[in-house]
């Protein structure tokens, strides 16, 4: 069990994975060189409530200018841990997506698909004591992308964790349950591990549905790390 | 033993989800020490700038402090510098209004952490920028690398109308590849 990279490579994506064709010229060539983390790696940035808008965990809201997003209502909440299985506490989630119709705000978004006005798709949220947090969105639609003929990104959700420090950084995706696009999508795909792959497909979570109103979707993280102690018992 | 949770790509939509309001500008007339731009462009296989890339840095205050608990100073760290920034690369690449930072306590020189991130990039790419006005020679992570590959890590100093500016690009392949390292615990 001796690992030394605190990313694990048996299960994190390659730099080049062909199928995805954008990650042929952008791939680095040369074998990563190992660097023993010092206190530069050992701390990183902290947030906390002050950072935060009261809406910014309610995409359905932060962003309403006249009525509410157009799409299926959508709780997703879940716990974020270490490796170890220690909740991770006050760490900065950050999630954007596409609205119901698959069509980002983004200016180079060219999906010929409706913009919604009372939709940004963008939201934050400081995990609690338990490393749990909760965010209330629209469920996203999929989108056609170039990557090859007819190509298809399933619906997701995209996530960023500051973690505790430098080395628990992660961008990654939330996928959904049962989506029959993921097994011809290569991001997805460019998890070199089943049951890492299923790691990023959320759960329906029928508790955390909220009657009358939204679905519920329970999506847990682990970040990299084993060893992390630094807030341990408040500061 | 949990499994750790896979990369996947930040695409090419991030903005609104991690580039809000200046998230490039890390010092303001508060802050302690020398006011710095950080300013380049990424780089890929073919020369291209890549216009869609995120870089994030991480780095000590003017005094070597970071503002994390994990630093034995942070306490005295400068209230008004997190030390954190994000640029992303469109039009003439990214741009980083910050300090130099000093040098961290039992270390020899300056540096900043930087992350990559890209479309194209399942999972991100770590580095750091080294400044060309210290004698880099004397840190152990710098002078253990080859010396043909160094000097992708080192910000060029220039002196602007608008002040100080440490040159920068960040090659993702190529005979000029810039190094990337992994993050050993």
């Amino acid at each position: 069990m001796s690992r030394t990279s605190i990313l694990d490579w048996s299960i994190q994506p390659p730099y080049l994975h062909t199928p995805y064709v954008a990650t042929v010229r952008r791939a680095p060539h040369h074998p990563l060189i190992p660097l023993a983390s010092s206190l530069a790696e050992r701390t990183g940035p902290v947030y906390g409530e002050g950072d935060l808008g009261p809406l910014d965990h309610d995409l359905t809201r932060n962003a309403a200018k006249n009525g509410e997003p157009v799409g299926e209502r959508i709780i997703v909440h879940g716990q974020v841990l270490d490796e170890s299985g220690r909740p991770v506490p006050r760490t900065l989630i950050e999630i954007w997506q596409a609205n119901a119709a698959g069509r980002y705000i983004h200016k180079n978004d060219q999906h010929e698909a409706p913009l919604d006005p009372n939709f940004v798709g963008a939201g934050r949220v400081l995990t609690n004591e338990r490393g749990e947090y909760t965010f209330i969105t629209i469920r996203p639609g999929a989108y056609p992308w170039k990557n090859h003929p007819n190509a298809w990104r399933p619906a997701h959700i995209h996530f960023s964790l500051i973690g505790q420090n430098f080395t628990q950084r992660l961008v990654t995706q939330m996928y959904f349950p049962g989506d029959p696009l993921l097994q011809y999508d290569p991001i997805y795909n460019g998890i070199p591990n089943i049951k890492a792959k299923e790691r990023l497909i959320a759960c329906f979570d029928l508790e955390h549905t909220r009657p009358e109103w939204a679905l519920g979707y329970r999506f847990d993280i682990v970040l990299a790390g084993r060893d992390q102690t630094y807030f341990e018992g408040g500061r | 033993m949990k499994l750790q949770s896979p990369s996947q790509t930040v695409g090419p939509f991030f903005h609104y989800g991690l580039l809000p309001g200046d998230a490039h500008i890390l010092a303001d007339e508060s802050t302690w020490g020398e006011p710095i731009w950080i300013r380049g462009r990424v780089l890929d296989g073919d020369g291209e700038p890549v216009e869609d890339a995120l870089l994030e840095i991480w780095q000590a205050d003017a005094q070597g402090y970071f503002a994390h608990p994990a630093d034995p100073h942070h306490l005295r760290a400068d209230p008004n510098f997190r030390g954190f920034g994000r640029s992303g690369t469109a039009g003439a690449g990214f741009a980083f209004r910050t300090i130099k930072p000093g040098v961290i306590p039992q270390m020899a020189v300056p540096f900043i952490n930087v992350r990559v991130f890209a479309r194209g990039m399942l999972v991100h790419a770590v580095t750091r920028l080294y400044f060309s006005d210290h004698d880099n020679a004397a840190d152990p992570v710098f002078a253990a690398i080859a010396p043909a590959r160094q000097k992708t890590l080192l910000a060029l100093r220039t002196e602007a109308p608008g002040g100080v500016v440490y040159r920068w690009d960040v090659r993702l392949q190529g005979p000029d590849e810039t190094v990337f390292f992994d993050l050993h615990g």
